[in-house]
C-alpha cells in the first residue's frame, strides 16, 4: 500500500486555494472510507513469545474475551515452533479477523542459543508472502488475508530480578521486524514494591542494550496524554486466566487462592485491562508501523536480488525492466545447464555399459561367490 | 517436643520394675548419655540449593534458618549473564538453639541455568561433591583420624520453576546427574502463583515425570512401630494430603473418619496416610523475609493487593511441611543416608576402580593407600580370579552378541539362548528402592545391581558366601 499523497496537494505551487460558496459534501470522504472498512472488516495478528506455561494462551483468553484453549505442550521439544490460530471476533457492527501466533517449545531447550531464529523466520516469511503477492501480474490485494505480524506480546517470566539473556538475544533480533511490547506473564507472584523496582530493572535494561520496543503515539492530542501516561507502565504486569469465578453473582475471570482472589478486570491487582484498551486504541497505529517494517524488509530484499531505484546513469529504472532482464539471465542459465546435465548422462550411460561389460565377462569365469550388499 | 522425654517414656513401669528388681542393669540411660554427648559434640549439616535465578532460592534459606545469610551479594545483569560458568559458594554459620550447636553450611551454586548454552551446566556441581567424598574418603583412610571434617553435602534442595507445565530438560538432566550422588528433595518454587488445583496437577506431573525418568529423589523412611505417638502422628501429617482448600468437604470427612473411633485410630489413618503418602511431595513452598500483619498477628508473608500469603500458613504452602522434614524430624537421616548410601556407593567405585588399575599395573604401589582389607585367603583368591575371568569372557561374549543382535536374524532372540547360559537370577540385593539391605551381607546397596557388582564379590566373597 503506497504512502498517501495526500499532504502534497497544499505544497504544489500554482495551486490555488478555493473557498465554496456552498456545501460540496465531501466532508463525508471519511465516513465512506469508514464504512468502505466496516464493511471489509479488519484484521490483527499477534504474536506472543514467551517460556512453555508462562500463561500465553490465558492472557489472550482474557484480552479478548474467548476461549483460545490449547493443549498444554511438552517441556522436551528440540527446537522452537510457532503454531497459529485464527478467529473471527465481532464487536457492535465491527468484524476483527484475529490471529494468534505463539510460540511452543521457547526457553526449553539446553542450548538456547538460536531459540529466536526460528521467530526470525517465521516473520520474514509473512512479509515475504505478502511482497511476493505484491509483485505477482494478477494481484489482489484487496481480499489478500494480510498476515503481517502487527504486534509481538514478549513475555518475561517474574523473576522478580532482571531480564534473561535470551529476553534479550530475542528482542535485539526481532526490534527492527516487529512492533515488540514486553509484557510480565503471571504477575500474580510478584508483591507491588517488587514490581516497580522490577519494571524499572527492565527498563534500564532495554535501554542500556540499544531494544527499541513499541511507543504509543503521543503526538496525536486526543490520546498523547493517555499514551505518555501509559508508556511509563511498561512492560506491562499481566494476569490471565482462562477460569471464571462467582463473585457476587456476576461470573468474572478470577484467580482463586486460599488467601483472596486476584481479579483479571481489577487494574490495582494487575495491568491486562491497560494492556487490552491500548491494544484496542492503537491498533491503526501498530498497523502502520508495522507497514514501515515490511517497507525496510522489501528494500533489504529487492536490493539483494540486485534492484536499484537510480540506474548506472542516474536514471530511474523500471521494476519491469529489472525482471525482465533477470529472466533473460534466468533461462539462459536454465539452459546451460540442462546441456550439462545431458553431458553427464551420457557419460555415465558410457560408464555403466563399460562396467556391466567387464562384469559380464568376469562372471563367465568360475569364481567363489561374494556378495557385496 | 524436647528429645530427652521421648527416651523416659520406654523405661519400664514401676510394677514390672519390683518384680525385675534383681535383673536391672541400668543401660535404659544410654539414650540419653548419647543425648548429652551429641549435644556436647554439636551437629553439621551440609545443605545444597540448586535451581535457577529468581526462583527465590535464598529468600527459602533464610526463612528456613530465620537468619539472614545472604548479606553482601551482588546480582548479574543478563548481557554479563551470556556466557556464565556454574559456581559453587559456600556460606558456613553457627547457629544454636536450646543448647543444641549446629554449624551449618550452605551451598549455593550461582549461575546454574543462566546461561544461553547450558549443556552439562551440572558438571561443576557434580565435581564438587566427588571432591567432597574424596576429601572424607582419604581423611577415613589417613592415619590420624581425630578430627574429620564432614563436608560432603547431605541434602540438595531442587527448586522446579512453578511457571511451566512440569519438569524441563534441564531439571530431568541434573537430577539424573545427582541423583546417586545426593539426596535430592525437589521443591516447586514460588508457589503463590499456582491456585490449589494448579499446584495438584503440577505435583501429579511432576511425579509422574520423575517416575518416567527414573530419578530417585529423597524418600522420608516411616517411622518405627516403637517411636513416640507424637512424632508418629507429625509423620503421618507430613505424608498426608498437604493442600485441600477449607471448603473441600470430601477431604475433610475422609481425615475424619481416620480420627473416628480410638481402636481404629491407628489403622484408619495409617490407610490413609500409605495411600497419600507421596501426594505432598514435591513441597510447594513459598519464601518471605518479611513481617506483615495478619488478622492482628505479626506473621512472615507477603504483602498482595489481594490479599496476604502467610509463609507458616499449612492451607497456603507446604513450607512448614519442609521444615519439619528437613530440620526438625529427618535431618539426621538425611545425613545417614549419605554417610551410608551414596558415600559407601563412591567408595566402593573407588576402590574398585583402584584395585582394577592395580591388576592392570601388577600390584605397582599406589599414592593412596589402600584400605586394610583382610587378605582373603588363596582359596578365595583363586575364587575372585576365577570369577573375574568368567566376567571379561562373558564381556566379550557380549559384546559378540550385540554385534550379532545387529544383523536381522537375531534379533528377537534372548541372549541366554544365544550364548546358552542360564537365565540370569536376580541378585541378592536387586530390591527396589535404596534403603534394603543385602540377606547375606547385610550390606545396604542401591536398587538393582547388575549379578557381578564387584563390591558384592569383595565383601561378600570374605564371608566365604557363593553370590553368584
Amino acid at each position: 500500500m503506497a504512502a498517501p499523497d495526500a499532504g502534497r496537494h497544499a505544497q504544489n505551487d500554482g495551486c490555488r486555494t478555493l473557498s465554496l460558496s456552498a456545501h460540496v459534501g465531501f466532508d463525508s470522504l471519511p465516513d465512506q472510507l469508514v464504512r468502505k472498512s466496516i464493511k471489509h472488516g479488519f484484521c490483527f495478528n499477534v504474536l506472543c513469545i514467551g517460556e512453555t506455561g508462562i500463561g500465553k494462551s490465558a492472557l489472550m483468553s482474557s484480552l479478548f474475551n474467548t476461549n483460545f484453549e490449547d493443549a498444554p505442550s511438552t517441556h522436551f521439544l528440540s527446537s522452537v515452533q510457532l503454531r497459529a490460530q485464527t478467529c473471527e471476533l465481532q464487536e457492535s457492527n465491527v468484524l476483527l479477523k484475529l490471529t494468534i501466533v505463539k510460540t511452543v517449545g521457547f526457553g526449553d531447550q539446553m542450548n538456547k542459543a538460536d531459540s529466536y531464529q526460528p521467530i526470525v523466520d517465521y516473520i520474514d516469511a509473512q512479509f515475504e508472502a505478502y511482497l511476493k503477492e505484491e509483485l505477482k501480474v494478477i494481484r489482489s490485494l484487496f481480499s489478500y488475508h494480510d498476515t503481517r505480524i502487527h504486534v509481538c506480546l514478549y513475555f518475561i517470566s517474574p523473576t522478580g530480578r532482571c531480564l534473561k539473556t535470551i529476553d534479550l538475544l530475542t528482542m535485539r533480533s526481532l526490534d527492527s521486524k516487529v512492533n515488540i511490547i514486553p509484557v510480565i506473564g503471571k504477575a500474580d507472584s510478584i508483591s507491588k514494591a517488587e514490581l516497580e523496582e522490577f519494571k524499572k530493572k527492565i527498563m534500564s535494561e532495554l535501554i542500556s542494550n540499544g531494544i527499541q520496543i513499541y511507543q504509543f503515539p503521543t503526538d496525536d492530542e486526543t490520546v498523547s496524554e493517555i499514551n505518555t501516561i501509559i508508556n511509563g507502565h511498561l512492560p506491562f504486569a499481566v494476569v490471565g486466566s482462562m477460569e471464571k469465578v462467582k463473585i457476587g453473582n456476576k461470573m468474572v475471570r478470577a484467580r482463586q487462592y486460599p488467601w483472596g482472589i486476584v481479579k483479571v478486570e481489577n487494574e490495582s491487582h494487575c495491568d491486562t485491562v491497560k494492556l487490552r484498551r491500548m491494544l484496542c486504541t492503537n491498533m491503526e497505529d501498530l498497523r502502520e508501523k508495522t507497514c514501515a517494517y515490511y517497507e525496510l524488509y522489501r528494500r533489504c530484499r529487492l536490493e539483494k536480488l540486485g534492484c536499484r531505484d537510480i540506474g548506472p546513469e542516474n536514471k530511474p529504472i523500471s521494476l519491469q525492466e529489472v525482471i525482465e532482464a533477470k529472466r533473460l539471465k534466468f533461462f539462459l542459465e536454465m539452459e546451460r545447464k540442462e546441456e550439462e546435465i545431458k553431458q553427464r548422462f551420457v557419460q555415465r550411460v558410457n560408464e555403466k555399459a563399460a562396467m556391466l561389460e567387464e562384469a559380464e565377462q568376469q562372471a563367465s569365469m568360475p569364481v567363489c561367490l561374494e556378495f557385496v550388499f | 517436643m524436647s528429645t530427652g522425654m521421648r527416651y523416659k517414656s520406654k523405661l519400664v513401669n514401676p510394677e514390672e520394675k519390683q518384680d525385675h528388681e534383681k535383673q536391672y542393669v541400668g543401660f535404659a540411660t544410654l539414650p540419653n548419655q548419647v543425648h548429652r554427648k551429641s549435644v556436647k559434640k554439636g551437629f553439621d549439616f551440609t545443605l545444597m540449593v540448586a535451581g535457577e535465578s529468581g526462583l527465590g532460592k535464598s529468600t527459602l534459606v533464610n526463612s528456613l534458618f530465620l537468619t539472614d545469610l545472604y548479606k553482601d551479594r551482588k546480582l548479574l545483569n543478563a548481557e554479563e549473564r551470556i556466557n556464565q560458568t556454574v559456581e559453587i559458594i559456600k556460606h558456613t554459620v553457627d547457629i544454636e538453639e536450646k543448647g543444641v550447636k549446629l554449624k551449618l553450611t550452605i551451598v549455593d551454586t550461582p549461575g546454574f541455568g543462566d546461561a544461553v548454552n547450558n549443556t552439562e551446566c551440572w558438571k561443576p556441581i557434580t565435581d564438587y561433591i566427588d571432591q567432597q567424598f574424596e576429601q572424607y574418603f582419604r581423611d577415613e583412610s589417613g592415619l590420624n583420624r581425630k578430627n574429620i571434617q564432614d563436608n560432603r553435602v547431605h541434602c540438595c534442595l531442587y527448586f522446579i520453576s512453578p511457571f511451566g507445565h512440569g519438569l524441563r530438560p534441564v531439571d530431568v538432566e541434573f537430577m539424573k546427574a545427582l541423583h546417586e550422588k545426593v539426596n535430592i528433595v525437589p521443591l516447586i518454587a514460588k508457589a503463590d502463583c499456582l491456585i490449589p488445583s494448579e499446584i495438584r496437577k503440577l505435583k501429579e506431573r511432576i511425579r509422574e515425570e520423575i517416575d518416567k525418568f527414573g530419578i530417585k529423589v529423597y524418600q522420608f523412611p516411616e517411622c518405627d512401630s516403637d517411636e513416640d505417638e507424637e512424632f508418629k502422628q507429625q509423620d503421618r501429617e507430613l505424608k498426608a494430603v498437604s493442600v485441600f482448600p477449607p471448603s473441600a468437604p470430601a477431604c475433610v470427612f475422609k481425615m475424619k473418619a481416620g480420627l473416628d473411633s480410638s481402636s481404629e485410630h491407628l489403622f484408619l489413618s495409617d490407610a490413609i496416610s500409605k495411600e497419600e503418602r507421596f501426594e505432598s511431595a514435591p513441597f510447594a513452598v513459598i519464601g518471605s523475609n518479611t513481617v506483615v500483619e495478619a488478622k492482628g498477628q505479626r506473621v512472615r508473608g507477603r504483602l498482595y493487593p489481594w490479599g496476604i500469603v502467610e509463609v507458616e500458613n499449612q492451607a497456603h504452602c507446604d513450607f512448614v511441611k519442609l521444615r519439619n522434614m528437613l530440620i526438625r524430624t529427618h535431618m539426621h537421616d538425611l545425613k545417614d543416608v549419605t554417610c551410608d548410601v551414596h558415600y559407601e556407593n563412591y567408595r566402593a567405585q573407588c576402590i574398585q576402580q583402584m584395585t582394577s588399575k592395580l591388576t592392570q599395573d601388577n600390584r605397582i604401589e599406589s599414592p593412596i593407600p589402600i584400605l586394610p582389607l583382610p587378605t582373603p585367603d588363596t582359596e578365595t583368591e583363586k575364587l575372585i580370579k576365577m570369577k573375574d575371568e568368567e566376567v571379561s569372557t562373558i564381556s566379550a561374549c557380549a559384546s559378540w552378541v550385540l554385534e550379532l543382535e545387529s544383523k536381522e536374524f537375531l534379533q528377537g532372540c534372548p541372549i541366554e539362548a544365544v550364548l546358552r547360559l542360564p537365565a540370569p537370577v536376580s541378585h541378592c540385593c536387586g530390591l527396589l528402592g535404596w534403603r534394603t539391605g543385602c540377606e547375606t551381607c547385610g550390606f545396604l546397596c542401591q536398587g538393582n545391581i547388575a549379578p557381578f557388582h564387584p563390591r558384592h564379590r569383595c565383601f561378600c566373597a570374605q564371608a566365604g558366601v557363593n553370590t553368584l
